[in-house]
Parts: structure tokens; sequence; C-alpha cells
């Protein structure tokens, strides 16, 4: 089987502080408490505020996570830079404009000076082209009128979602935003991706999709695909697409899935791609307002990636390299992180040492501290750290180090799947190619009990590795 | 201590999870009558 | 603590013998091994679930502690837990729960 590479990996935020306020938690709480409700829309940041905000200028490309200065971030914040290496932060007034374009069904309406400004600011936007423009000035609509329709949703006074179906669940104001949000942002990186590595968009063939959102209908509630919605939208005319379902971890069954496909030949290029968590905005504003700081879960992810066979220089997906979290594995962290980053690697023969960079789970502890869930990224990497040691790969003494040198801070938005691994992909093939790591390790876990349907957690790891390495 | 105790476990994903508790409860001679894991990001 | 979580304890609290009954919590740090057990000792302090101001003052543990390791066989203790013994702050996680413990 021929060797598979990731060539190319995109990943853009969208900063949406006017539509915090119907993520969930913001959602259910915010109404109780008027006071709350006020205080909330006072810590709002700027677009300004969230484009320099340096866990932002890492995720698209700017900063690699471990040149991120002192904490707290927003002290230290550089210049506003909309644009980076992987992608760019989409300023509130242009997004509610590609909401619009990617709706391919009028749900959404915009009032005329929303969709001016959308449509002017967008049609100077370096991949206009790539947007449908016209679909903007078809979304006008009076914002009073279109929300007092039964069961539509006021977003903002300048735009509202009207429901699909009043008495479906599934096609609820709330559920069709969140689902077109992800398309939207998913949208945007895969047109940044095929924007900046030069490829013929008529040669990806298939268009994996690893996000969280549930797109269907009272009668196939998850039924999904936002892939194939959004190699409409991005002009992939000869891919088709699916989804793969992970809770968080999605992303690395994906990429090892589209490596697969490539790998035995079915297809030659496929892109994975994922869109942001509307409902997960400003899920832990209650830490945030406690502590008098911002709401800092105020942007929606987007990222795109692209996998083909060996191109002779982009890093390699090792595919005899994969971790699985077994059933028979059990639940604790410890057999998690057992399964996915000890085992693969043991047997191949590869020592923990010789990996430069392991991507886990890289949520912001600045957004997490706050709330008491602690810093999640810190906590993985010490895991990691204390196998190795408990392995005999390090001294215990060099706990402390693994972490620094082999970890990094989180600088993800809390939207599960983006924060899994999936964010250090451009980064890895940075590292991969003009920088000097040989081997990443990328692990991804995901908490399938909020489902419940099972008490169990799932996690899959996957080792990329320097094109040209002596395989081992 | 647990030994014939009813046990509620409560976990967390990121620290020590629901089943994880529940089997070191049962392996202590405990009867688990709940098992949850919390997941907080 | 999450709002099923909160009814099922209740229930168990009801079902059973509260002397029978024994919490252990897995959290990861002491402020949300605090937020866990102050739910099921005192009421949840966000007053959102069936334990609002329930006031049950269950046993409460964290699984780290000294007094839950000592009852559990080594291999089991070493296949569930393993290496989060050291990762986690055992000593801290056992001082926030002990605690509340001691306030009941």
């Amino acid at each position: 089987m021929p060797d598979v590479v990731i060539s190319a990996a995109t990943q853009v935020l969208a900063h949406v502080p006017s539509l915090a306020r119907h993520g969930s938690k913001p959602r259910r709480e915010l109404a109780k408490n008027e006071e709350q409700a006020e205080k909330f829309a006072a810590a709002l940041r700027s677009y300004d505020d969230a484009a320099a905000y340096p866990p932002h200028q890492a995720w698209i490309g700017n900063i690699h996570p471990r040149d991120l200065p002192a904490r707290p971030w927003s002290a230290n914040a550089g210049e506003p830079q909309r644009s980076g290496r992987f992608g760019e932060v989409m300023p509130e007034a242009e997004f509610l404009g590609l909401l619009a374009a990617v709706d391919d069904f009028e749900l959404f309406a915009l009032s005329p000076e929303a969709a001016r400004t959308a449509a002017e600011a967008l049609a100077a936007h370096p991949l206009a082209k790539a947007f449908d423009l016209d679909r903007i000035e078809r979304s006008v609509g009076d914002i009073d009128k279109v929300a007092g329709e039964p069961n539509a949703l006021r977003l903002t006074d300048g735009a509202a979602m009207r429901c699909a179906q009043v008495d479906d669940e599934s096609l609820s104001a709330h559920v069709l935003v969140d689902n077109l949000a992800a398309k939207a942002t998913a949208t945007l990186a895969l047109l940044h991706l095929l924007d900046r590595s030069g490829i013929d968009p008529t040669s990806v063939e298939y268009v994996i999709g690893c996000g969280e959102e549930a797109i269907g209908d009272r009668y196939q509630r998850g039924g999904g695909n936002l892939a194939k919605a959004v190699a409409e939208s991005a002009g992939l005319t000869e891919a088709s697409g699916a989804d793969v379902k992970n809770f968080c971890a999605a992303f690395v069954p994906a990429l090892v899935t589209a490596s697969a496909l490539v790998g035995a030949g079915v297809f030659k290029r496929v892109a994975i791609i994922s869109g942001g968590s509307l409902a997960k905005l400003g899920m832990k504003f209650q830490g945030h307002l406690a502590k008098g700081l911002p709401i800092m879960e105020d942007v929606l992810g987007g990222t795109a990636t692209l996998v083909e066979a060996d191109d002779g220089t982009s890093p390699k997906v090792r595919l005899d390299v994969v971790g699985r979290h077994r059933v028979s594995a059990g639940g604790s962290a410890a057999e998690v992180m057992k399964a996915l980053a000890v085992e693969p690697l043991t047997r191949n023969g590869v020592a923990m040492t010789d990996i430069d960079d392991f991507a886990t789970e890289l949520h912001n502890p600045e957004i997490t501290e706050p709330q008491g869930s602690g810093n999640v990224p810190e906590r993985n990497y010490r895991t990691i750290a204390a196998l190795a040691a408990a392995k005999g790969d390090i001294e215990r003494s060099d706990i402390a180090s693994f972490v620094t040198e082999r970890g990094m801070p989180g600088y993800a938005p809390t939207q599960g799947h983006l924060a899994s691994a999936l964010c250090y992909t451009p980064h890895a093939l940075d590292r991969l190619t003009s920088g000097d790591a040989r081997k990443v390790m990328m692990l991804a876990k995901g908490s399938l009990f909020l489902g419940r349907m099972c008490q169990l957690s799932d996690g899959m790891s996957v080792l990329l590795e320097r094109n040209a390495e002596e395989v081992k | 201590m647990l030994q014939g105790k009813k046990v509620i476990a409560v976990g967390e994903r990121d620290g020590i999870s629901g089943p994880a508790i529940a089997a070191c409860a049962k392996a202590a001679g405990a009867d688990v009558v709940f098992v949850a894991t919390e997941c907080f990001v | 603590m999450d709002l099923q979580s909160q009814e099922a304890i209740l229930k168990a609290s009801q079902t059973h013998d509260k002397s029978d009954l024994v919490v252990l919590l897995g959290s990861p740090d002491p402020e949300s091994a605090t937020i866990a057990a102050e739910t099921v000792i005192v009421g949840d302090p966000s007053y959102a679930g069936a334990l609002a101001g329930a006031q049950l003052g269950l046993l409460t543990y964290h699984v780290l502690e000294e007094e839950v390791h000592a009852d559990v066989p080594d291999d089991v203790w070493e296949a569930q837990i393993g290496v989060m013994a050291d990762v986690l702050e055992a000593d801290q996680l056992a001082q926030t729960v002990r605690g509340f413990r001691d306030q009941n």
C-alpha cells in the first residue's frame, strides 16, 4: 500500500459575540437573571481584542502554541492580525453574510443593513469569488416580522433564524442555526485550503466530516453528512462525502479513514472538514463573569485537512501506528492514554521520547480554569509523561521537562472536536516540514457516555512522520 | 470500609471515570448502585 | 453536577439506608471536587438540580483517599487508577473532600 500524506491543513475562527448568548448554557441561564444578562452583554469582546488574543493567533498560525506569551494572555496580546498562515479570524458582520451565503433553504434572514454590510465586506474578501453573494440579498427580510414567525429565533437586531418545521424539534431554529454555523465555518476553512494549496477543486473525490453537529429531522435526527453540504458550498463538484461521528475524538478516525481510502487506492484526494459548535458558545460564562473576565467563548472554529498519496515532501500518516481504545480496556484515564500514547508506539518499536510533539486535548486553560475545570492539556500531558516514566522511557524526575518539551499550552476554543488534536494539524505540518520535528503523535478522545448509550469513552491516535524519514 | 456498602460512583472524564471507580468499589466488596462520568469540556 | 445524576442520587438516598450509602468521587481538581462534594452533602450549589438544598449529608470520599485505596486490591487499583494517582494531586483532593466530610 502506498504511503499517504497530509498535504495541507487550514483553520479559521469566526468572531461572533452577538451569538454567544445563544449558546446552550447562556440561553438557559441568562433568561433567569436579567442582571446577569446585562453583565454578560457588557463582558463581550471587541473584534480587535478577539483577533489579538494570543490563543487565536496560535489558532491561525501566527505563533506556535509553545511560543505563547506569559499568561494572562489578554494582557500580553500583540496587534490584532486577521490573517495567519493557516486561515483567518472573520468578523461577525461578515460571518452573518456567510451564514446567508451557505443557506440553501432561505431560513436565515438578515436585515437590509446587515445584509448590505456583509455583502460589501465579503465582496472585498480575497475569497469573494467563492462566496454566493446573491444569497445574501435574497436573505433580506424584516427581522421583527421573521422573529415573530412561529418558533423563529431572533439572533441579533439584524439577523433571525426560522425553524423549518414547527413541530419537529430536529428542525428547530436553534438546531438549524447551530448546523448552519458549522456549515459556514467548515466551508470557509475549506475555501482557504483550496486557495492556499492551489489544488484543482475537481481533484478532491471525497470529503469526510468530523464535527459534532446533528443534522437531520424528526425521523433521522443525526442523519448527518455535513461533509457533502460543505463540498457543494466549496465547489468540489467531483466529490461526495460522509461524516464520521465520534464525539470529540472524531478527527483521528476521520483521518485514519481518509488515509486508508487513499492508501487503498479508492480515492486520490480526500478532504476532512469540521465546523464550530454554536451550542458551546459562552459555556463557561459564569466562571468568567465571576472572575471579571471577558466572555471568551465567542468564536466558532472551522477546519479543513487534505489527504493524498505520498508527494515526497508532506508528512506521512503512519497507518501502521494507530492506537485505539478497546471496549475491554476500561474507563480510567490512564488506560485510555496507554491505548493511545503507549501501545501503538511500543508495538512499533518507537520510544515515547522519539515523539517530538504529542497533540492531545488542547482546550484553552484560560477558558476552563475560571469555571473549575482545570487545565486539560496539562493533565493529559502529565498522564502521558507519567506513563512514559512508568514504562522506563524517562526518569520520574524528567516528567516536568517531558511535559514542557513534548506537550504545549492549550489554545483551542472549548468546542470538542476542534480541541482534540485536530487544531494541531497545521502546526504539525509545519513542524514536520520546515521545522525540526520528526514525529508527531495525534491523540483524540471522546466522551461517548454523554449520549447515554454507554458509559464508555473512546479515543484514537495516529503517528505523523516527516517525509523521507527512515521507517523503523 | 466499603465492604457491603452501597456505592454511588460519580467520576469525571478528566479525573477518574465512573466505571473505574465502580470497578474499584466492586473489588472492595461494595454494591454499586449508581455510576456516572461527568465531562465539563 | 449533571441534573440526571442529581436525581439518581436523590432517589438512591430515598431507596437505601443512608448509613449504607457511600459516594466516591473522581474529580480531577479541588474546584470540581468541591462542587461535587458540596452537591451530595449540602446541596447543589447552583440550585439547578434535584439536590438543590437537599442536605443529604451522604458519606463522601474521593476515590484517591487512603481509606479507599486501602480497601481496593492492588491489581484492580493498578488497572483502574494506575498513574492517575500521581498525575492528579491526590493529597489536595483528599484534603478537599475530607474537609466536607469533617464539617458534616
